[in-house]
């Protein structure tokens, strides 16, 4: 019988994770839905449907489910109302593996190069 | 960028391959929450009613002056937040933190913070937005035993 260590299914659980996330953020729409709640967070799903015209009720649902398994959304009721807040901690949970070994002064002066370029400072 | 609309209310919620008792062992046992807050030197014993105060790891600035409102071991925290090592953020009324602490199949914690009743606090609201980071920090800490790296300045 093979015994699974716990860090072994630690490893196994953030593989599996890391999937969720960047299949979730593979699309235009669901990044869409993403740059809505971080203008204003804290929304209805009714809120979030006028953001994406042409979308069905359904559409959006679907949509917000994928966002919220990957932990990207996490919805909460409030009295009547279940609002969805944007959930950055995912996004960061990436950053610190898969870009903070490669944050050396090289790449960090690249960006400062391109941000300087594009007028962005 | 598009700026973001501050709004009274942040929700942030990770998973942590650690027991819901080691998690809240961790943010409410001031040695721990050094680790993973800065160096942060906490004095409180996170009973209802009392006091939890931070200060800077040489003693020399007051961080917070927290009231715990709630406590529900191991599963939620619940204090006041007013940033006190800015003047403009000290100035500004309390927020709330809510820490939830779930047990999940498989020996997981799922930890969710939620800081509020930021409406009248924009400065605060804006600088509070470091919530991964430390939270990243707390889930390293648990899981691989040590914090994350200071955040690289871009300066």
């Amino acid at each position: 019988m093979t015994i699974l260590t716990r860090d072994f299914l630690g490893t196994y659980h953030r593989d599996v994770h890391d999937d969720l996330v960047f299949k979730a953020l593979a699309d235009p729409t669901r990044r869409l839905l993403l740059d809505r709640l971080f203008e204003r967070d804290g929304r209805t799903l009714g809120e979030l449907e006028e953001q994406v015209p042409g979308l069905t009720r359904f559409g959006v649902m679907k949509h917000l489910s994928v966002l919220e398994q990957a932990g990207l959304v996490v919805a909460r009721r409030q009295g009547r109302y279940k609002k969805h807040y944007l959930n950055p901690v995912p996004i960061r949970l990436i950053y610190e593996r898969w870009l903070g070994k490669y944050r050396d002064r090289q790449v960090t002066a690249l960006l400062d190069l391109k941000d300087h370029l594009e007028g962005a400072s | 960028m598009t700026t973001s609309t501050i709004t009274g209310t942040q929700v942030y919620q990770l998973y942590i391959n650690a027991t819901q008792q080691q998690v809240w062992d961790a943010i409410t046992t001031p040695q721990i929450v050094a680790r993973f807050f800065s160096g942060a030197r906490v004095e409180g014993t996170y009973q209802p009613g009392t006091q939890i105060r931070t200060v800077s790891p040489d003693g020399s600035q007051e961080w917070g002056n927290n009231t715990v409102l709630e406590s529900d071991p191991p599963r939620k925290l619940v204090h006041t937040w007013r940033s006190l090592y800015d003047a403009g953020m000290a100035a500004e009324p309390e927020s709330r933190v809510t820490w939830e602490i779930e047990a999940m199949p498989g020996g997981y914690a799922r930890l969710t913070l939620i800081h509020d009743q930021l409406e009248a606090a924009p400065r605060t609201a804006a600088s509070v937005t470091g919530w991964p980071y430390y939270l990243s920090s707390l889930k390293s800490l648990l899981e691989t035993g040590h914090p994350l790296p200071p955040p690289p300045s871009r300066s």
